[in-house]
């Protein structure tokens, strides 16, 4: 074929180049220059590599041909099998069933003329993977004033949302099911149709909305589908000929190898998997990420509030691992700040210094986002009364009086002390310099960066009480819970914690005891040994107060335990019950499976509350230990010893 | 059409809750085990299948769904627990033990039904065992409150008439002990009894009537007493009629095919009358349902839902068949029928005193819902009744709850707390909302495209204004509001019917009669509020002007040709004739 302006991409000059280079070519050489372009985009798209990463991450997905260790020549043989052969997702929401039927009718005819189709119901398909996705079938229909069916739900949202990628390159068509009595007839699929185009996609065939007799309609947009399929096959997928070009030429540009482990089949290789790449982002210079979800994952009617809150990590080139943490730093809470400048009788625009440069803010900025405010130290204390030497500041900070000035600084913050030492007077200048520099509240990650290689989720739990007559607010949590939207930015930075680690061996069983939020690292651990494909056992203990309100994450749970990545789970909820229950209890009456786990070479991971719950779980583990194994008091604890050395008994607990 | 049926009833193996059930053992499944996993407030949808027949729904509060699920919680399961008493009679104990339970354990309320039964909604997985074991030690039961079983068996509550409802009320309950499953699991699973019988072993004995796969769906018996027709006798699988000469039960007319549920987009399914085809003497009744309900065992569709009622296995064939089939399962055959006459469905508020110096006292309960509103303590005022009353209690097909038996030397005391708690009769109210019915619908039914329970008195506000304007608010009008098209209002025996079709919007039909015994037609499909009142507004003004003297607007819609009349649910989705049409656009 003759390249013209119109029927390609190039303007007229380079139509005329490539018109006059591409008849010169040998084969060979229009197969390697392929893979090279291939490459080439790739890279322009992601200098960092990162895309490697992912594209194995995702390859794990869907098993394709088993590859060798060489990595190359199984790819240019299965190749040779497959020539002409393209994939296709078909995805169907459905409330009634028809839907279904007509996806799986249109598979089955797929697969009849030698495509590899795969048919989900949406809510089965993982959002991540559609990304990989070459052409998409959609048959769905509208319920109630214009509404998807519930399995479709997850999915349209997810396609509406921000985390929705980019999707050029995809060919997709849509078949709307509907009832045109209704004045939103047919709109779920109207709008798989709109947002698909509006990402990028293009249409392979014109969306069809059928009414309540669909059946020829249906068939006419199967028929449609087919044969635009059968138009797009000539061309040679751009993935395949770099593939083929790797059997060809195992001499090829560094760029290529990423297109072909784009095509190939990921091999499970976490020290190549997870090569440092070097970011500019740091504690010291936090990356701006912005908030893509933000949702109370306690249900209406509970006495607590745990945020799941979603960051964009795109362009911070962070690689995280499951057991990192995510550093925010906050803003001090707007009332409390505007609280103090009044008693203070100080003006929000007067300008202070901050940072050690010397350079000035308005006051009311420095308090909000440079200095913390809510904690008292002795060093303030100190240095206010070497300012304002106030009698009882002094006399409290008498060495006799320790005691006393414990007490007092617990639970007290700035507003308190210039409110009962009448600091009112005392010039901004002076004061807001003592102060400690605002930190960052680190957050166990609650997601694998194998599933969501853009993406980061923490779990975060609303801290608010009452204390000395005035409510107070976690600084971070409760900015995150009452004043961060979809859409804002956070400064964040990634924390890496060596000492809570997933075992090297993915078929290693893991026990995991994460009551509260404590939680949040297991559901990382869970969804990368879904993405490894891990065979060892797995078992959570997860507890809080109530079934039916603050049982987090509960889908993310029974999904893995339906499809076997968590293999067991045992549940205390606290205030269902006359009496408390607590993890500790379940694991007491567990002893005996929970003993032989341990000496199956189970790694043990306990996360979360360290003065009451974590000291009660290590007391039981001796008990059962002590218990099971039969051994005396210091047996046993040489045992949990012997586990720590072994890096199986790891903690994270705050 | 009747062709088409038929292929359909041959097209394909039995549906999956067939397999469900026979793989069941007898109502078994894995009931045990679903109710004490500790992760999900759930059952697993075979057991939701299973329980049903035990007389719960596993449902959820779909006011809730949607926010849970982004919340990555399940959502909010809670259990409707169905309490079955024949003809709708409890003693003052039973009444003040399900009071306690609804307050306990369910969400502080109860609900009476349109079968004369009674709903606990929002009982949690957890107390859901509890519950039933405290149900059954009243001596009430919840098995075969649902499921493809023979249901509450509804029976004429009329208390003026009490000789006669006293006999009919016998024979209900001989019918409804007759017709329930024998199976042990209900005992095994709520009531912590030993296995008596290992079931895999003991096979067929475990159930010689319904045998290991139940029935092909829900059956429903009624049994009226003219002139009375409030138990929508025409919307029953077995419809009695009780033939009452010289002041004494003779024994009963009987109707079959009956049923309300249909399937939008689907005419192939359509809301039935029961056909009259001939009588029994009283003393056989109970020997005729069983036959009745082996002819649907055998023949009724078992690879499709949705066409496995009563009525499509005799429409498929046709009511001749079905006599001779009756006749011959019999071994005799049944007498022709005798005249009755039906005047209403509705209920008679208020005192009335009945033969035998006793007095009862109709309540009216708006949708059948009891609870305490902060100004209507309704169920406190009954539970004060329930702690002196001698009589006992009845749940009308109306939903409605009658004080019966009461003593003349109790009446005054009841009097004095219906007064004190303002319990109310219903005779300040228009007769519109005294002839309303509304099912549960949202949030809990899983079924409801609409809402119907929590909807249907705002829309009667308005209506009743609307009525007050053309002077006609007097005029005893039924309206049925279901919040999907299956008919637990039985919405389609309504002079006014309205179906829904998703949130806020209803198929409006109009044209049933008044004393239940025709269907009424869809006469607008889909429409808002707005549109429900303007097109009312435009018939009732047209009934004001013209309707005859004692003419019943249901009646009247058909006389003035907006929609014809309809006798056979083979016409039910007929298209309305041009010229009927003409004559609304001259009205």
């Amino acid at each position: 074929m003759q390249l013209e302006v119109e029927n390609s991409p190039f303007n007229q000059e380079q139509v005329a180049l490539l018109n006059r280079l591409l008849p010169t070519l040998t084969e060979g050489q229009l197969v390697w220059l392929a893979g090279y372009l291939t490459a080439l985009n790739q890279q322009r798209k992601d200098p960092s590599g990162l895309i490697q990463a992912r594209g194995n991450g995702v390859a794990l997905l869907e098993p394709v041909p088993q590859a060798v260790s060489s990595g190359l020549a199984p790819v240019g043989s299965s190749q040779g099998e497959q020539k002409g052969v393209r994939e296709v997702t078909v995805l169907y929401g459905t409330d009634t069933g028809n839907s279904k039927q007509l996806a799986e009718k249109l598979t089955r005819q797929l697969e009849e003329r030698g495509y590899k189709a795969s048919c989900f119901v949406m809510d089965q398909f993982k959002p991540q993977t559609l990304k990989k996705v070459e052409v998409l079938l959609i048959v769905v229909s509208t319920h109630g004033e214009g509404e998807p069916p519930d399995n479709a739900l997850s999915f349209y949202e997810f396609l509406h949302s921000r985390r929705a990628p980019r999707l050029e390159g995809l060919k997709f068509s849509v078949l709307a099911l509907g009832d045109s009595s209704y004045e939103h007839f047919c709109k779920a699929g109207r709008d798989f149709d709109q947002r698909l185009a509006e990402l990028g996609g293009e249409r392979l065939y014109d969306r069809v909305d059928c009414d309540v007799d669909f059946d020829a309609d249906a068939e006419k947009w199967m028929e449609g589908v087919l044969a635009a399929l059968q138009q797009a096959g000539g061309a040679l997928p751009q993935q395949e000929a770099a593939a083929a070009l790797a059997t060809v030429h195992p001499a090829i540009p560094n760029g290529a190898q990423v297109a072909l482990s784009l095509a190939q089949p990921a091999i499970a290789d976490p020290a190549l998997e997870r090569q440092p790449v070097s970011s500019p982002y740091s504690r010291t210079n936090p990356f701006q990420a912005e908030v893509l979800e933000n949702i109370n994952l306690n249900g209406r009617g509970s006495t607590q509030e745990t945020r799941h809150l979603e960051l964009s990590l795109e362009g911070s080139h962070w690689h995280y691992e499951p057991g990192d943490c995510i550093g925010i730093y906050p803003e001090n809470n707007p009332t409390l700040v505007d609280q103090l400048i009044e008693a203070m009788g100080w003006r929000g625009e007067e300008l202070v210094p901050v940072g050690k440069e010397g350079q000035e803010r308005p006051l009311r900025e420095a308090l909000l986002s440079h200095y913390e405010i809510t904690v008292l130290t002795k060093p303030l204390l100190e240095k206010v009364a070497a300012l304002h030497a106030h009698d009882q500041l002094v006399s409290l900070l008498a060495p006799e009086n320790q005691e006393q000035l414990r007490t007092y600084l617990y639970g007290r913050d700035l507003l308190d002390l210039v409110q009962d030492f009448e600091l009112k007077g005392l010039p901004a200048q002076e004061l807001v310099p003592l102060l400690r520099k605002m930190p960052a509240r680190l957050y166990s990650i609650s997601s694998s960066h194998l599933a969501t290689p853009d993406e980061v989720s923490l779990t975060i739990r609303a801290v608010r009480y009452e204390a000395h007559g005035r409510q107070r607010y976690g600084v971070c949590s409760t900015q995150v819970a009452d004043r961060i939207q979809p859409g804002d930015t956070l400064p964040v930075y990634l924390h890496h914690n060596p000492e809570f680690k997933l075992p090297d061996d993915p078929d290693r069983p893991l026990i995991m005891i994460g009551p509260g939020t404590g939680v949040a690292p297991f559901r990382s651990f869970l969804a990368e040994r879904e993405m490894l494909g891990a065979q060892g056992k797995t078992w959570l203990f997860f507890g809080d107060r109530h079934f039916l309100t603050d049982f987090l994450y509960q889908l993310d749970w029974q999904r893995w335990l339906k499809e076997g990545v968590l293999t067991r789970m045992d549940v205390a909820f606290s205030r269902d019950t006359e009496q408390k229950v607590y993890v500790q209890h379940r694991m007491l009456e567990k002893s005996k499976e929970l003993y032989s786990w341990l000496e199956d070479g189970a790694y043990l991971y306990v996360c979360g509350d360290e003065k009451r719950m974590a000291k009660d779980v290590h007391a039981t583990l001796l008990q059962i230990i002590q218990q099971e194994g039969g051994l005396t008091e210091e047996q046993s604890e040489e045992y949990l010893a012997q586990l720590r050395r072994e890096k199986r008994y790891q903690r994270d607990v705050y | 059409m009747a062709e088409e049926k038929w292929k359909l009833e041959q097209d394909g193996p039995p549906s999956d809750v067939e397999e469900i059930k026979k793989n069941s053992r007898y109502l078994r499944g894995t009931l045990k085990e679903s109710l004490q996993d500790p992760l999900t407030g759930s059952v697993t949808e075979e057991d939701n299948r299973i329980l049903k027949f035990h007389g719960s729904y596993m449902q959820d509060d779909r006011d809730l769904r949607n926010e849970r699920r982004r919340q990555l919680l399940e959502p909010a399961y809670q259990f409707m627990i169905r309490v079955r008493a024949a003809g709708g009679v409890l003693t003052p104990q039973q009444w003040l033990e399900m009071d306690r339970l609804a307050r306990q354990y369910a969400n502080g309320s109860i609900r009476l039904t349109t079968r004369q039964a009674l709903q606990f909604h929002g009982v949690i997985k957890w107390n859901l065992r509890q519950t039933m074991k405290e149900i059954n030690d009243t001596l009430l039961t919840t098995l075969a409150a649902c499921g493809d079983v023979n249901r509450n068996v509804m029976c004429n509550p009329n208390p003026y008439q009490s000789e006669v409802h006293e006999e009919v009320y016998h024979w209900a309950e001989q019918i409804s002990k007759h017709l329930e499953p024998k199976t042990r699991a209900y005992y095994e699973i709520w009531l912590n009894d030993e296995k008596v019988v290992d079931s895999r072993e003991a096979d067929e004995e475990e159930e010689p009537l319904y045998g290991s796969v139940y029935l092909p769906r829900k059956f429903k018996i009624g049994i009226a007493v003219p002139p009375s027709n409030d138990v929508d006798v025409f919307s029953q699988d077995l419809g009695f009629i009780a033939i009452v000469e010289d002041g004494k039960l003779q024994g009963f007319n009987v109707a079959v095919g009956g049923d309300m549920g249909m399937t939008y987009g689907d005419p192939q399914t359509y809301p039935q009358l029961a056909r009259v085809i001939g009588y029994t003497p009283a003393e056989r009744v109970v020997e005729v349902a069983e036959k009745v309900v082996t002819i649907q065992r055998d023949y009724g569709n078992r690879s499709i839902r949705k066409y496995a009622r009563l009525k499509y296995t005799i429409d498929r064939r046709s009511v001749d068949w079905f006599v001779q089939e009756l006749n011959s399962r019999l071994g005799w055959s049944l007498e022709p029928a005798r005249p009755f006459h039906f005047e209403h469905n509705g209920d008679r508020y208020g005192w009335v005193k009945g033969k035998g110096g006793k007095y009862h006292f109709t309540l009216f309960i708006q949708s059948g819902r009891i609870r305490d509103w902060d100004d209507y303590p309704l169920m406190t005022g009954l539970r004060e009744i329930a702690k002196i009353h001698s009589g006992d209690f009845r749940i009308t097909p109306n939903q409605n709850l009658i004080i019966a038996n009461v003593s003349s030397r109790k009446k005054k005391q009841i009097e004095e707390l219906i007064e004190r708690y303002r319990l109310t009769d219903g005779k300040h109210l228009s007769p519109l909302r005294r002839n309303s019915i509304a099912c549960v619908a949202l949030p809990t039914c899983g079924l409801a495209m609409a809402e119907a329970e929590r909807y249907l008195p705002h829309l009667l506000d308005k209506i009743e204004v609307m009525l007050e304007e053309l002077g006609i608010q007097d005029e005893e009008i039924t309206i049925r509001m279901s919040g999907c098209p299956n008919g637990c209002a039985r919405p389609y025996l309504g002079e006014i019917g309205l179906t829904g079709k998703a949130p806020g919007k209803y198929n409006l039909y109009l044209g049933g009669s008044f004393p239940g015994d025709r269907l009424n037609k869809l006469y607008k499909e889909n429409i808002g509020e707005e549109e429900i009142l303007d097109t009312l507004k435009a018939v009732f003004s047209h009934y004001a002007r013209e309707r005859k003297a004692g003419e019943r607007f249901g009646d009247f819609v058909v006389r003035a040709g907006y929609v014809p009349a309809v006798y056979s649910g083979l016409h039910f989705h007929d298209p309305i004739p041009a010229e009927t049409g003409d004559t609304l656009k001259k009205a």
